[in-house]
C-alpha cells in the first residue's frame, strides 16, 4: 500500500468518535462570527450594529488577496462588532449576532437532492467559491480560490483529494466521507473542472476502511476519480507527505504542490465547494468532532460557525472531570485552549478532552543522541540539531540546516525519549529565522 | 475543574523513555549473557557482578557528591556500561581491576564529559582500553572454556582464535563452535549466535537501526575476503572466521552502536560502520593486536561529531532538483 517514503509516525489512533453520525448541534442565541481567518487580511464588515442578517447572509467581504469573505450561519440582529479572542489564541476582529429565529435566504437550495450536473465554466465555478467564502478546511484555512487560479505558465494535471485525517482522535472527515460521499465527488468533479485536469486522486487511509469502500462505489459512476487506499502514517495529510504518497512526485523545498502539477483540497472542502456551487450555500456550517478518553459519549456535530464551543460540549455531555489540558484539534498539530468560550471558526476540526494523567510533558533529561528524531522527521531535517542552535541564537545555521521547511507535525517532540521540547525550540527559530528572510527581501 | 494545561502541540508522547532503550539493551545481552555463564562460570558471574556494581556506585558517587545533581542512576545506562566493561573482559581478571575500569569507564569515559549523552568515547571501551594497555598480560590471557566451570581466577587459560593471525599456534575450534561461542574469549564476545539475536530483538524492538552493525560485518566480511583471494598464504584466514571471532559481533551489534557515540544520520552510520569495518581488519593484520574491534570504534567515535557535520540526511524534495 502507498505511502510517502521519509520518516513519520504511527501514533495511537485513538478515533473513538468513529462512525459516530453527526447530530446536528443546537443554534446557540448568540453567534460569535470571526471577521478574521488564521493567515491574511480579516474580512471587512458589511454590517453594523443595529442591523438584522439572515442565515447565509455576507456580513464580511475579503479585503487583499488572501482573504476571504465571511458569511451569517444564523439570523437575528448585530449586537456589535468587536476584537475578540479566537481559537488560536489572538485578538481578531467578530461579528456579534443575537439569534432570532432560523429564517434562510431564498437563494439556497436546502433540499437534500444531489445535483450533479455542473454546467458552468471554470471562471463561473471559481466566482462562485469565492463569493461563498470557501477555505482549506484541512485546518490551515487558505483561501481556496488561490489555489484554483493556476498562474501564467504554469500547469497543473492532478487534482489531489486529502480524505487522510492522519491526526489521532479526529473523525470529521471520516464521518463526512460517510454521510456526503456524493456531494464529495460531485465536488472533486467541479474541482476538476475549475483546474481543467482530467485526473483526481482521493487519498484515504486504511483506518477508514468503510469510507474507503463508500467513496469506491461511488466514484465508478464519476470519470477520472480515483480512491487511493493509504498506508496509516503521520503526518500523511501534510500537504508535502500527500502528494508524495499519491503521485510519487516529491515537491522541491520552497515550492507549492503546483511546481509538480497537483493541486490539493480537503475533503470537506470539496463538499463546501459542491454545496457552494450546486445549491448556492455559502461556508456557515461544518463537521467537529468531540471527544476524550475520559468522555461518557463521542460524538460528532454539523455546526454553525460561531457557535461557542462551550455549547456544543454541554450538548455532548460536558467537560469530563479529569480534564488536564483542552486541545482545538487533534492531539499533533491542534493548540491548547484556556476556556471554551471561543467559537467554531472554519478550520475547527474538534476539541479533545485531554486527562490529566496525560496532560502534563514529562521531565527533560540530556540529549542522548539517539538519532530517534533524524530518522522520524518526515522533511529530513535533524531536530537535535535545530533545537541546540536555537537555544544558541545561531539563526544563519539554522537557515542553513533548512529549518524553514520544517512543517512543525510534531514527529521529533512526539519520539523523543528524553521528552526534548524540540518543536517549541524549533518554532522559535523558524519564526525568527523567517523574519530574518523577509527583512532580507524588502529591507 | 483542575486547572488547564497550555501548551504548545505535539500534546502526546509515544511513551519512550530512556530507561526503555536501555532496559531493551540489557534484554537483548541476555542469551551472550548466559552464553557466557554457561562457559565461564563463577568467573564470568563475579566479573559481571562486581562491574555492574561498581560503575552503578560510581555514576551514583560521582552525582551526589561531585556533581550534586539529582541522580539518574535508575535510566540503567550505569549498569548497562558496567555490563559491556564486564563483556569485554576475561572471566579470571582480578577484582580490583575490574574496578579500576569501571571507575575509568563511568569516571572519565563518561561523567568527565557531562554525563549521559554528552560523552564523544563508549565509556565501556574506555574502560577496556585502558585496562588493556595498563595490564596486557590479564587481559589477554583467557580461561579455557569449561561449562559451568567453579574456578575463578586459577582456571586454565588458552589464547583466542584470534592468536593465530599473530603467528601463535593455536587450536582453532570448528566453525560450528565458533558460532555456538565454545572457544577462548572475553565473556561475551564468545557466541556469534546469542549476539545475533540480541541483534535481532533491538532490530525489532527499534531500538537502533540496522545500519551500523550491518555495514561493520559487510565491510570485514568483502575486506578480509578481497586478502584472501588476492594471497591466501599470507592472508590465511577466510572471511567467516574473521566475523566469528574475537569481539566483532559484540563490538558492531553493542558498542559500536552506542547512542551517544555514533552518527545520527543514516548516511553517517554507514561511512562509520565501513570505516570501523575497515579499521578493525587493518589492526587485526597488520597490527601489534590480534584484536581491533574496540580501537577501530573508539577512533571512529572520534570522528562521529565530524561525520554529523557534514554527512546531512536526505532532505525532502532533494533528489529531483
Amino acid at each position: 500500500m502507498r505511502t510517502f517514503k521519509m520518516g513519520g509516525i504511527h501514533p495511537k489512533e485513538n478515533k473513538l468518535s468513529a462512525g459516530k453520525k453527526a447530530e446536528i448541534a443546537l443554534i446557540p442565541t448568540q453567534a460569535i462570527i470571526p471577521l478574521g481567518h488564521y493567515l491574511g487580511a480579516p474580512s471587512t464588515a458589511l454590517v453594523a450594529k443595529g442591523d438584522l442578517v439572515k442565515v447565509g447572509q455576507m456580513i464580511g467581504q475579503a479585503s487583499g488577496f488572501v482573504s476571504a469573505n465571511v458569511h451569517s450561519s444564523v439570523s437575528g440582529k448585530v449586537l456589535k462588532i468587536d476584537d475578540y479572542i479566537d481559537a488560536s489564541g489572538y485578538k481578531r476582529p467578530a461579528v456579534f449576532i443575537d439569534v432570532d429565529g432560523d429564517e434562510w435566504l431564498e437563494t439556497i437550495d436546502r433540499t437534500n437532492e444531489i445535483k450533479r450536473e455542473c454546467m458552468l465554466s471554470a471562471a463561473e465555478i471559481i466566482k462562485k467559491i469565492i463569493s461563498a467564502g470557501i477555505v482549506g478546511l484541512g485546518g490551515a484555512t487558505f483561501p481556496t480560490h488561490i489555489k484554483l487560479l493556476i498562474p501564467d505558465g504554469k500547469k497543473a494535471n492532478v487534482l489531489v483529494i486529502n480524505g487522510i485525517e492522519c491526526e489521532p482522535y479526529l473523525t470529521c472527515d471520516h464521518q463526512l466521507m460517510l454521510e456526503k460521499g456524493e456531494e464529495i465527488l460531485v465536488g472533486v468533479s467541479i474541482l476538476m473542472k475549475a483546474i481543467n485536469v482530467t485526473r483526481a486522486i482521493v487519498g484515504v487511509e486504511n483506518n477508514k476502511k468503510d469510507a474507503i469502500s463508500n467513496l469506491q462505489k461511488l466514484a465508478k459512476s464519476f470519470s477520472g476519480i480515483e480512491i487511493a487506499p493509504l498506508q496509516i502514517k503521520y503526518p500523511q495529510g501534510s500537504e508535502k507527505q500527500l502528494v508524495e504518497a499519491t503521485t510519487g512526485r516529491q515537491i522541491p523545498s520552497g515550492s507549492l504542490p503546483l511546481e509538480v502539477g497537483a493541486v490539493v483540497q480537503n475533503v470537506a472542502t470539496a463538499y463546501a465547494v459542491y454545496e457552494a456551487v450546486q445549491k448556492n450555500k455559502p461556508l456557515f456550517e461544518r463537521i467537529i468532532t468531540i471527544t476524550g478518553k475520559s468522555m461518557m459519549q463521542q460524538s460528532n456535530f454539523w455546526v454553525r460557525l460561531g457557535t461557542p464551543l462551550a455549547n456544543v460540549v454541554n450538548q455532548a455531555g460536558g467537560i469530563p472531570d479529569d480534564t488536564g489540558k483542552i486541545v482545538a484539534g487533534g492531539p499533533m498539530m491542534g493548540r491548547s485552549l484556556s476556556t471554551l468560550e471561543v467559537a467554531v471558526a472554519k478550520g475547527t476540526a474538534g476539541v479533545l478532552f485531554i486527562p490529566t494523567f496525560e496532560s502534563a510533558r514529562k521531565k527533560m533529561q540530556n540529549c542522548i543522541r539517539c538519532a530517534k528524531c533524524v530518522t522520524n522527521c518526515p522533511m529530513g531535517l535533524e531536530p537535535y540539531l535545530l533545537m541546540k542552535q536555537s537555544e544558541n541564537t545561531m539563526w544563519t545555521e539554522m537557515e542553513i540546516n533548512r529549518v524553514m521547511d520544517c512543517i512543525e507535525c510534531g514527529c521529533c517532540s512526539f519520539t523523543c525519549p528524553s521528552n526534548r521540547p524540540l518543536l517549541d525550540h524549533i518554532r522559535f527559530g523558524k519564526m525568527t529565522v523567517g523574519k530574518i528572510i523577509r527583512s532580507r527581501k524588502n529591507p | 475543574m483542575n486547572k488547564l494545561i497550555i501548551s504548545p502541540s505535539p500534546h502526546v508522547h509515544s511513551g519512550d523513555t530512556i530507561s526503555k532503550n536501555m532496559r531493551g539493551v540489557l534484554t537483548a545481552l541476555m542469551p551472550a549473557y548466559l552464553v557466557g555463564l554457561y562457559f565461564f562460570g563463577l568467573g564470568a558471574l563475579i566479573v559481571s557482578l562486581t562491574a555492574v556494581l561498581s560503575c552503578v556506585l560510581f555514576e551514583y558517587l560521582i552525582q551526589r557528591y561531585l556533581f550534586k545533581e539529582p541522580i539518574t542512576i535508575n535510566d540503567g545506562s550505569a549498569a548497562l556500561t558496567g555490563l559491556l566493561l564486564a563483556f569485554n573482559l576475561p572471566s579470571n581478571i582480578p577484582i580490583w581491576m575490574i574496578i579500576i575500569g569501571a571507575l575509568v569507564s563511568i569516571g572519565i569515559g563518561k561523567m568527565s564529559f557531562g554525563g549521559l549523552g554528552n560523552n564523544p568515547l563508549n565509556p565501556a571501551l574506555v574502560g577496556r582500553v585502558f585496562l588493556l594497555i595498563s595490564f596486557p598480560v590479564a587481559m589477554t590471557s583467557w580461561p579455557r572454556p569449561i561449562p559451568l566451570n567453579m574456578n575463578y581466577t586459577d582456571a586454565v587459560t588458552a589464547a583466542t582464535p584470534l592468536a593465530a593471525l599473530k603467528g601463535q599456534f593455536v587450536e582453532i575450534p570448528k566453525t560450528m563452535d565458533l558460532f555456538l561461542g565454545n572457544m577462548g574469549g572475553s565473556i561475551g564476545e564468545i557466541s556469534a549466535l546469542a549476539l545475533l539475536l540480541g541483534l535481532a530483538f533491538l532490530l525489532i524492538k527499534k531500538i537502533i537501526t540496522w545500519h551500523i552493525p550491518i555495514s561493520i560485518l559487510i565491510t570485514v566480511f568483502v575486506f578480509t575476503g578481497i586478502l584472501n583471494l588476492v594471497n591466501p598464504e599470507l592472508f590465511f584466514k577466510p572471511p567467516m572466521f574473521h566475523l566469528l571471532t574475537g569481539g566483532l559481533m559484540l563490538g558492531s551489534i553493542f558498542m559500536a552502536t552506542d547512542y551517544a557515540t555514533s552518527p545520527m544520520t543514516t548516511r553517517g552510520m554507514l561511512v562509520y560502520g565501513v570505516g570501523i569495518g575497515i579499521i578493525t581488519v587493518v589492526i587485526r593484520i597488520f597490527g601489534v593486536y590480534p584484536e581491533g574491534v574496540s580501537f577501530a570504534i573508539l577512533i571512529m567515535n572520534a570522528f562521529t561529531p565530524l561525520i554529523n557535520n557534514y554527512i546531512k540526511p536526505k532532505r525532502f524534495g532533494e533528489a529531483k532538483k
